[in-house]
């Protein structure tokens, strides 16, 4: 099986490893630097599990200015490094690699600032993601984007990937609810972006650093968005005959100009492992699932959820499960919320994440079944159906080095055909090195050249984060 | 003389570059021609988008639209509207402020980031640029971003195109995401109130689940300016209800009844409600026909109110609040007083100010936009290198229009 390939690891940086490790070992705290080897495995890999780097080291800074000196040190000698946060990359983002320098911020995990007349919190890059709601929810407020790995995931890693979530159809991803940063950059300086005002002076660094996968510097600080928390949530549950129906029914919602908070589809493999896993009480008898949940005053969500039934029923709905209560609407997110960790249990599996133009969904869901087909695989979709953010979930066997490749295959194949749709290899995973190699599919040369040298423009010795992101060939010079 | 370039293609686009490139002959961008980007010194030639213009493609149903970068958009709006939607970000119109002519363009709307009312809640219009086709400084045609809502593959360039105002690329062509137009729509407002209480109510109303969609303060010596001097009272506070009619009626009362413990309360109707904010989106009241300085600042919203009042005791000026506080609108009485703004501005915790609208003469003389630190300076000049080595369009500044 072809694997995905590392840049080779610099022989001058290995040869000094243990020098390395003594000047870390100075810059740092005591218990701030990880390097004996056992202690380091549990740092070769994030969630996309099937590559292991082991790094040089790990340094596990307390403040910005640690992190501004071990950064400082790295440029000066040429050393790579792989900022981390909680390590739930899907798309192998936070793998390091053998002469690297990984910098962990799961030390710096403190809200320094919650401003509830600006709406703002201020938190170092190591919070979690749900960890900021958490702290807001008592005053009546949310910080919008909930990746699936919220529990863990940090609000750091969020600016990496630019993560978005199932509530982003309304409130939009990480980028669209970030207001600052504080951050290192490559030569150790530390810059401020933004910050409480709405927006920022200049070329829109914020809007480049969000989403860099932390190509451009290493974030410390971020002041983020809050929101006041709607009045009440409802979901309805609506199960079709065919994805196709089901689709349509989407475009036709948000055609009529009606904005869901979430729009889910699950189609009928993903139906079953998810109520296997959760007795949600999904129809069992349904070729795809949708659960579209709406906000507001309980006058608004009936008005809006009686025209998305009719909506849905002009297109066959076959079954409709509104939600009661509290307990009912949990347990009809019980089930979705639970797809990753429901397939994992049966199968192991790798998660797509192309996003396609909302009237090629059709098109694309019949393209993955014929892909999967051909490759004698299995297939559960999930997705943000509201935004084109598509899920396949491939099943394979990790024990059997043929089926992985064949997954891998398949899976390179279906994020060829959301691109050739019109739509994107990645919607909020990131390109990782999982797509690292297929960007040359979605971008010209000159489009993927004009963005090395915007990364240069950060990073001219390609220290940050080197593997990831962008082909290793036709790399510009350092 | 200066040479105004018109092409019709991203290949001609790219022929012009190459040539001034060759010719070591900057380019003053410009697309509808309602804002000069030019720093100072006439006589650069123009590269225009004039003649870039057309909707490429609409589908309603996936709420986006791609259009040349020099579609007016006023055609943009008239498509839209025939399906019921709108840009989210209200762009602003600054024709009235700045006296100047042209025909604002779609393309111009992103390259200065324009952004109205909404913007506090609904993001700018670099929020909802999804992606851009431009040509470098080198003659590249290059394509940065989609057309899809979610895409994070590879670094973000249409961020940075968006208010750029063409200092690094031409761009020919722009795709970006739509929202409904709201059934409905009204203003609460709340008259008396000073800045410093109008700032307490706005911060109280956001924090209420109304989603107001509007939130600004218009103090007695502007009110007059707004509806034709038809808002009640003496200073106005205005908040913004959109959305499906019930809704819109439910949360109103439920947004008056808190308001109420502020000062007197009362609504626009939807018909008074689209005019208002059009003014406030537009600087209405300081659009006098003067070259009186306008500051456009933005800071954190409970700033914006201790700003003014900083400012009134060392100097005239006259002000009003958007985006519940936190985008002051600073007309001076004569003197732009950067320094002192910009000073001010830091103590309270930090922002931003641009001089909108000066004479030729201040303008020439005044830092219009905040210069920032020496490292994010110099990574500016790096990025600006990589879009435009030979510096074609390094003259091109972020100003409003000279008198």
């Amino acid at each position: 099986m072809e694997q995905i390939g590392f840049l080779p690891p610099k022989a001058a940086v290995l040869a000094r490893r243990d020098e390395i490790v003594g000047d870390l070992l100075d810059l740092l705290p005591e218990g701030c630097l990880v390097h004996e080897t056992r202690e380091l495995v549990p740092f070769e890999t994030d969630a996309f599990v099937s590559y292991r780097r082991v790094p040089l080291a790990v340094a596990l800074p307390e403040t910005t200015a640690q992190v501004a000196a071990v950064m400082k040190y790295c440029h000066r000698y040429g050393i790579p490094v792989v900022p981390r946060g909680a390590g739930t990359s899907l798309a192998g983002g936070a793998i390091p690699q053998e002469d690297a320098v990984v910098i962990g911020l799961s030390k710096m995990s403190r809200i320094l600032d919650i401003d509830f007349a600006n709406r703002t919190a201020t938190v170092q890059a190591g919070v979690t993601n749900l960890a900021i709601s958490d702290a807001v929810s008592p005053d009546g407020y949310f910080y919008a984007p909930d990746p699936s790995s919220q529990l863990a995931c940090t609000i750091g890693g969020n600016i990496g990937m630019n993560s978005g979530g199932a509530h982003c159809l309304k409130y939009g991803v990480t980028t669209n609810n970030l207001l600052g940063v504080k951050m290192v950059l490559v030569d150790g300086t530390v810059i401020e972006l933004g910050g409480k005002a709405l927006d920022a002076p200049g070329l829109d660094l914020l809007g480049i650093v969000c989403g860099s996968e932390g190509q451009l510097g290493i974030v410390t600080e971020a002041t983020v968005r809050l929101i006041a928390k709607p009045e009440g949530a409802r979901p309805v549950l609506f199960g079709f005959d065919s994805s196709e129906e089901a689709g349509a029914c989407v475009a036709d919602i948000i055609g009529a100009g009606i904005i869901p908070v979430a729009i889910e589809f699950m189609d009928r493999p993903a139906i079953a492992i998810c109520e296997a896993f959760a007795g949600a009480g999904y129809p069992d008898d349904v070729e795809a699932l949708l659960i579209v949940e709406v906000e507001g005053s309980e006058t608004e969500m009936d008005d809006m959820l009686r025209a998305i039934i009719e909506i849905a029923r002009r297109h066959g709905v076959k079954v409709v499960k509104e939600s009661q209560s509290a307990t009912q609407a949990a347990l009809i997110w019980k089930g979705r919320k639970s797809a990753f960790g429901a397939t994992g249990r049966i199968a192991d599996y790798i998660c797509m994440d192309g996003t396609v133009p909302l009237s090629q969904l059709p098109h694309v869901l019949r393209g993955t079944a014929e892909i999967i087909e051909r490759h004698g695989l299995r297939v559960a979709n999930v997705f943000h159906a509201g935004d084109g953010n598509m899920h396949p979930l491939i099943l394979f066997n990790a024990n059997d080095p043929e089926d992985a490749a064949r997954a891998e295959q398949a899976g390179n194949e279906i994020l060829k055909l959301c691109v050739d749709a019109g739509g994107c290899l990645t919607g909020e995973h990131g390109v990782g090195i999982e797509k690292r190699d297929l960007m040359r599919h979605q971008y010209a040369e000159v489009d993927l050249n004009q963005q090395m040298a915007v990364r240069a423009a950060f990073d001219p010795q390609w220290i940050l984060n080197p593997s990831k992101v962008f082909p290793l060939e036709g790399r510009p010079a350092a | 003389m200066s040479v105004i370039h018109d092409p019709l293609s991203e290949e001609a686009t790219s022929r012009i570059i190459r040539a001034a490139v060759a010719a070591s002959s900057p380019l003053e961008i410009r697309g509808g021609g309602t804002r000069t980007l030019s720093a100072g010194g006439a006589g650069r030639d123009i590269l225009s988008s004039a003649s870039l213009s057309g909707i490429v493609a609409y589908n309603p149903a996936e709420m986006t639209m791609t259009a040349k970068s020099g579609t007016p958009l006023d055609d943009i709006e008239a498509a839209l509207s025939e399906c019921r939607q709108m840009l989210s970000f209200e762009p602003l119109d600054v024709r009235a402020l700045l006296g100047t002519g042209g025909i604002p363009t779609i393309g111009g709307v992103f390259a200065t980031n324009a952004s109205g009312p909404r913007r506090f809640v609904a993001g700018a219009a670099r929020d909802s640029l999804l992606g851009v086709r431009f040509v470098n400084g080198s003659g590249e045609i290059v394509k940065a971003g989609g057309r899809v809502m979610k895409n994070v593959t590879g670094l973000d360039l249409t961020k940075l195109m968006a208010g750029s105002f063409g200092t690094l690329a031409f761009m020919t062509e722009v795709t970006f995401r739509l929202l409904p137009v709201p059934e409905t729509a009204l203003t609460v407002v709340i008259s008396d109130l000073n800045d410093a209480q109008a700032a307490a109510a706005m911060a109280t109303a956001m924090s209420m689940s109304v989603e107001v969609s509007g939130a600004a303060h218009l103090p007695e010596s502007v009110r007059g300016r707004f509806l034709g001097g038809r808002l009640p009272g003496g200073a106005a506070t205005v908040l913004r209800l959109e959305g499906l009619s019930a809704s819109v009626s439910v949360r109103a009362e439920k947004l008056t009844a808190a308001m109420a413990s502020f000062g007197p309360v009362g609504t626009l109707d939807p018909a008074d409600t689209a005019q208002l904010w059009r003014e406030i989106r537009d600087v209405h009241a300081f659009a006098d026909g003067t070259a009186r300085p306008v500051w456009r600042i933005s800071v954190a919203p409970t700033a914006g109110h201790q700003l003014v009042a900083a400012l009134r005791l060392e100097t005239g000026v006259d002000a009003f609040y958007d985006w519940q506080g936190g985008l002051v609108w600073l007309r001076m009485e004569s003197d732009p007083d950067a320094e002192l703004v910009r000073r001010y501005i830091k103590a309270l915790g930090g922002g931003h100010a641009t001089l909108l609208r000066a004479s030729a003469g201040v303008m020439a003389a005044t830092q219009v936009t905040q210069p920032q630190g020496e490292a994010i300076e110099a990574l500016n000049a790096r990025i600006r290198e990589k879009f435009d080595p030979a510096g074609i369009f390094a003259g091109n500044v972020a100003t409003g229009a000279r008198y």
